[in-house]
C-alpha cells in the first residue's frame, strides 16, 4: 500500500501531469482533451455509422421534402419567369393612378404571353394568379388563344408580300451561322447524333435585336422541348412582330446598310413594312377580355412579380395585400383564424378529456398487482392494434342520429326520438372520437410517471394526519403532474395536426386547419397556401412547447422512469 | 430503563391475528403491552410479522382479528390520519417537490395550524435535528443522512405521543447508522414520547430499546430488555438470533441444584444452565457466547466439566482475537479474546481444554 502512494507526484493532485500553461496532460505529454477526443472518436464514428441509415431516411424522405414544402409558403417565381418583360415594364407603373398601364407593357405583356402558350405554361400562371385575383385563370387561357390572333397580322402581311418570309429554311439561312447551317444540313435525324445547337450569325443581335432574341427562344423551344428539326421549322407568329419592330425600329438605318444573306428581301420589306397594317396592343387585349383594361389585374401581377412574396402567409390569416400595404380581407371571406382558433380549442378540449378518463385509469393501473395491471394494459393498447379508419368509422356508427348511442338514449327515455341528439358531423363528434382515439397516449405516460411514486409518499401523509383527499392533492397529485405535462403534450401536438378523424366525423363545424391543408394539397393544388398553413401550424405548435417549457418547464415531463 | 421497561398500557395489542390470503398468518396471537415513553423495538428477519404489526399499529393495514388499543382506546375502526401517530418510513417517504420546511409544515397544515405557530414549530423540529439551515432545500438536495433527520424531525414536529418508525437506518452507512441511532434515542428520551421501532438489525436493536420484542414465524419470541435477551436467551431461535453464537448438540444426563450434565454426542460431559429442559433424557442444544469461553482453567469453579478442543484458525480483529476450534465434532466453534497485553494467542493444531461458568451455557430447546 505504502509503495503505491510513493509513486503518485506529491505537487499532482490529479490524475494526470499539470505543465505550465495548466492544461492537463495525459502520461505521454499530449494534451488530455486530446487524447481523450481520440479515445472517444472509434466510439463516436461507431454510433454514426449505426444510425447513419436512418438518418440518411429521415433526411431524404422526411427533413428535405418538408423544407422544400415549407419554402413553397414564400416562394413566387413563376410570376416574374413567365412574365419577365411583362413585371420589368411594369415596374414603374403606379396603380394608385388608377390607369391601365401604357403601350409598351401591352406589348412585352403580348410577347411574354405568346411565348408562355407556347411553353403551355400561361394556364399555370393563370391559376397561381387566381389565388389571388379571381378570374385570372380564365383570363390567362383566353389570351393565351388571343395572342396568336395579334402576332398573325405581321405574320400575314409578310407572307403575302413575299413568299420568301413564309419559310423556315429561309430564316435560318438569314439569321444561322454559316457552320451551324452546314452541320443541321447534314444532321439527319435518324442518325441518333444530337441536333446541333443553333448559334446566331454574327451582328445580327446588334442589327434585329428583337428579332434575334425571339429567335434564340423560339430555336430554343424547338430543338430542346419540341425536338423537332429546326431547320424545316417555320417561325412563330411572335417573330414576324419583332421583324416588324425591327425594320421600323431604332436600328432602321443599319438595317438599310445591311448586305448579308437575304438582303434583297429585306430591304424590300423594309420598304413595304412602312405601309403594313398594325397592331395597338392594348386594344387587342382590350378585345380578348376588358379585364385588360382595368387596373386590378395589373395590380395583382406588379404586387405579385417578386420571386418572394408574404402573399401566401397573409392569406393564411385572412389578410390580403393592397396598395396601402397588408389589411384583413373581408369579414365573409375569413376562413383561417376561425380555423386555427377552432382547431386549438377543440385540441385543448380534446387534451382536457383525455385527462379526466386517463387519469383514474392510470392510477387504478398504476396500484393494481403486476398481473391484474398488465391484463387492464392490454385492454388500453387494444386500439393501438385496430386501423385507425375502422375505429372511427365505429364512432360514426355509433353516434349517428340513428346510431347505437342515440337508440340507447331514446329507449331509456332520456332523449326524446324526435329530438335525437347531433353527435356526430360537429365538433361534438370530433372530441368525442378522438379523445377515444388518443386516450393512450395520455394513459400510457401517466401510468409510467405513476408508477415510479412510492405508496409510501400517501402513507406517509396520512400518518402525518392528511385526510385521503389532501393527502391525494398535495402529494401524490403534484407528483404526477410531469405525467400530466408528458401526456397533454403528445396528445395536443397530436392532435392538433390531426386529418383522418375529423374528416370522417368532423362535418364542417368539426374540422381541423389539418382538413383546409389538405384541400389545398390535394384539392385547389394552391400548395403555396398549404405549406404557409403548415408553416404556421408548426410555429404555433412550437411556441406552445416554448410556453409550455417556460411555465411548467420540460423537465418536468417524464415518459416513464 | 428497568421502570419503563415494566410495560404499561399505552399501546396494547390484545390477540391480534392478521392474515393477507385467508390462508396463513402473518401475525398469531400477539399480545404486547407498551408502556408511554418506552422505546421499543420489533427485531426479526424478513418475514417474521414485525412490519405487519407496526402497519396495524399506524392503521395501514386491518388487524383480522383482535384488538389494538391506544391510550385505552380501540383504534381498529380508526382511520390513520386520525390515530395522530408519527411515522419514520423506511425510505424517509419526504415529499419530493416540497421543501424541508414545507414538508415540515405539511402536518401542522393539515390540523389548521396558524402561520406564526407553525413556522415556530417547524424552526423548533429543525433545530431538534441540527437541520436548521436546511429548511429552503429540496430532499433530493440533502444527504441521506440529512433526509433521515428531517424524517425525524416530521414525524415529530406536530408532537405526537407515540412514533413509529420501520427501519429508518437501514439506508445509510454503517457509520452514520450508529451516530443516527444514538441521535434518535437521546430525542426520544429527551421528549418522552413513546417508539415503536422496527429492524432486523439486532445491534440496533440491542443499542436503542428499552425492550425488544423477537419476532418469528408471527409470534413474539422473547420480549425482554436487550441485556436480558442476550445473556438470557429463552430459545434457541433467539441464542441464535441475538449476537453470535457457539451451539452444541447434546442429551441431558441429569440436573440437579439448578444445573444440568449434558451428554455432548461425542460423549464428553458440559455443565449447563436448564433453561427449556426440565428432565434427563431430553435432547437439548447448548448455547455458549464466544466471548464466555475460557481456556484459563484457573478462573472455572472448581469441579467443572471441560473439553477439549483443536485451534483450526487465529483472526486477529484488533480490538480482539477470534478464535475458531473443532470442539465436539462442531468445526465452527468461536472463541472471542480481548487483546490484552498478557492474553494467549493460540496457534492452530494446537489443542486446548476449553470450559465456562455453568450459569453462561445455556441449555436450550434441540
Amino acid at each position: 500500500m505504502s509503495d503505491v502512494t510513493e509513486t503518485i507526484p506529491q505537487d499532482s493532485p490529479e490524475q494526470g501531469r499539470k505543465k505550465s500553461d495548466g492544461k492537463i496532460r495525459a502520461a505521454d505529454g499530449t494534451s488530455l482533451k486530446r487524447s481523450l477526443n481520440r479515445a472517444l472518436r472509434r466510439q463516436k464514428l461507431r454510433a454514426l455509422i449505426l444510425i447513419a441509415p436512418l438518418l440518411i431516411f429521415v433526411l431524404v424522405t422526411f427533413i428535405a421534402p418538408i423544407a422544400d414544402m415549407l419554402f413553397r409558403s414564400v416562394e413566387n417565381q413563376i410570376v416574374a419567369q413567365t412574365l419577365p418583360r411583362t413585371t420589368d415594364a411594369l415596374a414603374d407603373w403606379e396603380a394608385a393612378s388608377g390607369q391601365a398601364p401604357g403601350a409598351p407593357v401591352y406589348k412585352a405583356l403580348y410577347e411574354d404571353i405568346f411565348i408562355a402558350q407556347e411553353r403551355k405554361l400561361h394556364t399555370r400562371l393563370g391559376s397561381r394568379l387566381n389565388y389571388e385575383l379571381t378570374g385570372a385563370s380564365s383570363l390567362f387561357r383566353k389570351s393565351g388563344r388571343g395572342v396568336g390572333d395579334m402576332g398573325e397580322v405581321y405574320q400575314d402581311q409578310f407572307e403575302d408580300f413575299d413568299d420568301f418570309w413564309k419559310m423556315g429554311e429561309n430564316w435560318n439561312a438569314f439569321l444561322g451561322s454559316d457552320e451551324w447551317l452546314a452541320e443541321i444540313q447534314a444532321w439527319d435525324k435518324a442518325s441518333g447524333d444530337d441536333q446541333p445547337a443553333f448559334e446566331m450569325r454574327d451582328g445580327m443581335e446588334e442589327l434585329f435585336p428583337q428579332t434575334a432574341a425571339k429567335y434564340e427562344i423560339f430555336a430554343d423551344f424547338v430543338q430542346y422541348e419540341d425536338e423537332d428539326n429546326l431547320y424545316k421549322e417555320d417561325p412563330w407568329a411572335l417573330i414576324y412582330s419583332s421583324f416588324y419592330d425591327d425594320l421600323t425600329g431604332p436600328t432602321a438605318t443599319q438595317i438599310a446598310a445591311y448586305d448579308g444573306p437575304a438582303a434583297a428581301q429585306i430591304k424590300a420589306a423594309t420598304a413595304a413594312a412602312a405601309d403594313f397594317e398594325t397592331v395597338d396592343y392594348a386594344a387587342a387585349f382590350a378585345d380578348v377580355d376588358k379585364d385588360w383594361a382595368e387596373t386590378p389585374i395589373w395590380e395583382t401581377i406588379q404586387t405579385y412579380s417578386g420571386p418572394f412574396t408574404n402573399g401566401y402567409f397573409l392569406n393564411a390569416v385572412d389578410m390580403q395585400k393592397s396598395p396601402d400595404g397588408a389589411e384583413l380581407r373581408p369579414e365573409n371571406q375569413r376562413v383561417y383564424g376561425t380555423l386555427f382558433l377552432r382547431t386549438l380549442f377543440m385540441s385543448l378540449m380534446i387534451t382536457g378529456s383525455c385527462i379526466l378518463l386517463g387519469y383514474p385509469v392510470a392510477w387504478l393501473l398504476a396500484n393494481l398487482p403486476a398481473r391484474t395491471a398488465n391484463l387492464l394494459m392490454i385492454l388500453v393498447l387494444l386500439p393501438f392494434w385496430t386501423s385507425l379508419l375502422v375505429r372511427t368509422s365505429a364512432w360514426k356508427v355509433m353516434l349517428q342520429q340513428q346510431g347505437v348511442i342515440n337508440d340507447t338514449l331514446v329507449w331509456l327515455g332520456i332523449v326524446d326520438n324526435f329530438n335525437r341528439l347531433a353527435l356526430i358531423n360537429n365538433q361534438t363528434g370530433t372530441i368525442i372520437a378522438m379523445t377515444h382515439i388518443l386516450l393512450p397516449f395520455m394513459i400510457l405516460p401517466l401510468y409510467s410517471v405513476m408508477a415510479t411514486i412510492p405508496p409510501a409518499f400517501l402513507r406517509a401523509a396520512k400518518s402525518l394526519g392528511a385526510t385521503n383527499w389532501t393527502a391525494f392533492w398535495r402529494v401524490y397529485f403534484p407528483q404526477s403532474v410531469p405525467g400530466i405535462g408528458a401526456g397533454s403534450i403528445l396528445v395536443f401536438i397530436l392532435s392538433i395536426g390531426y386529418y383522418i378523424t375529423p374528416e370522417i366525423v368532423g362535418g364542417t363545424t368539426g374540422t381541423f386547419i389539418s382538413n383546409r391543408i389538405a384541400y389545398h394539397i390535394s384539392s385547389s393544388l394552391n400548395w403555396g397556401l398549404a405549406a404557409a398553413l403548415g408553416a404556421i401550424l408548426l410555429a404555433v405548435v412550437l411556441a406552445l412547447y416554448w410556453a409550455y417549457d417556460k411555465i411548467v418547464g420540460i423537465d418536468n415531463v417524464k415518459l416513464g422512469g | 430503563m428497568s421502570e419503563k421497561a415494566t410495560g404499561g398500557d399505552f399501546v396494547v395489542f390484545d390477540h391480534v391475528q392478521k392474515s393477507y390470503d385467508g390462508e396463513t398468518l402473518v401475525v398469531k396471537d400477539l399480545n404486547l403491552s407498551i408502556g408511554k415513553g418506552e422505546f421499543l423495538t420489533m427485531l426479526g428477519p424478513s418475514g417474521s410479522g414485525k412490519t405487519t404489526c407496526l402497519m396495524m399499529l399506524a392503521g395501514f393495514e386491518t388487524a383480522t382479528h383482535g384488538d389494538i388499543l391506544l391510550d385505552g382506546k380501540p383504534i381498529n375502526n380508526i382511520s390513520p390520519h386520525k390515530r395522530g401517530i408519527g411515522m419514520v418510513f423506511q425510505n424517509y417517504a419526504l415529499f419530493p417537490h416540497m421543501t424541508i420546511a414545507e414538508n415540515l409544515s405539511f402536518p401542522l397544515e393539515v390540523r389548521k395550524m396558524g402561520k406564526s405557530e407553525r413556522e415556530e414549530k417547524v424552526a423548533r423540529a429543525l433545530g431538534m435535528v441540527q437541520m436548521e439551515r436546511f429548511g429552503g432545500r429540496r430532499p433530493a438536495q440533502l444527504s441521506g443522512g440529512q433526509q433521515q433527520r428531517v424524517a425525524l424531525a416530521r414525524a415529530l414536529v406536530f408532537e405526537p405521543d407515540l412514533v413509529l418508525m420501520d427501519e429508518p437506518l437501514g439506508a445509510l452507512d454503517k457509520q452514520l447508522r450508529e451516530h443516527m441511532q444514538f441521535e434518535i434515542k437521546h430525542i426520544a428520551d429527551n421528549l418522552g414520547i413513546t417508539v415503536v421501532y422496527v429492524t432486523h438489525d439486532q445491534t440496533e436493536a440491542l443499542t436503542m430499546s428499552d425492550r425488544v420484542a423477537v419476532f418469528e414465524d408471527g409470534r413474539i419470541q422473547q420480549l425482554a430488555p436487550p441485556d436480558e435477551l442476550y445473556e438470557k436467551p429463552c430459545n434457541s431461535f433467539v441464542a441464535q438470533f441475538i449476537g453470535e453464537n457457539n451451539t452444541l448438540q447434546g442429551e441431558v444426563k441429569e440436573i440437579k441444584d439448578g444445573l444440568a450434565v449434558v451428554k455432548l454426542d461425542d460423549g464428553s460431559l458440559i455443565d449447563a444452565m436448564p433453561v427449556n429442559v426440565d428432565k434427563a433424557g431430553e435432547r437439548t442444544q447448548l448455547s455458549i457466547r464466544p466471548e464466555r469461553v475460557e481456556f484459563n482453567m484457573e478462573r472455572l469453579n472448581p469441579g467443572a466439566h471441560t473439553l477439549q478442543a483443536e485451534v483450526l484458525e487465529f483472526i486477529y480483529m484488533g480490538d480482539i482475537f477470534r478464535t475458531r476450534l473443532r470442539v465436539a465434532g462442531n468445526d465452527s466453534f468461536i472463541v472471542k479474546t480481548r487483546n490484552a497485553p498478557d492474553q494467549v494467542r493460540l496457534e492452530p493444531g494446537q489443542t486446548v481444554e476449553i470450559g465456562w461458568q455453568a450459569e453462561d451455557c445455556r441449555a436450550l430447546d434441540a
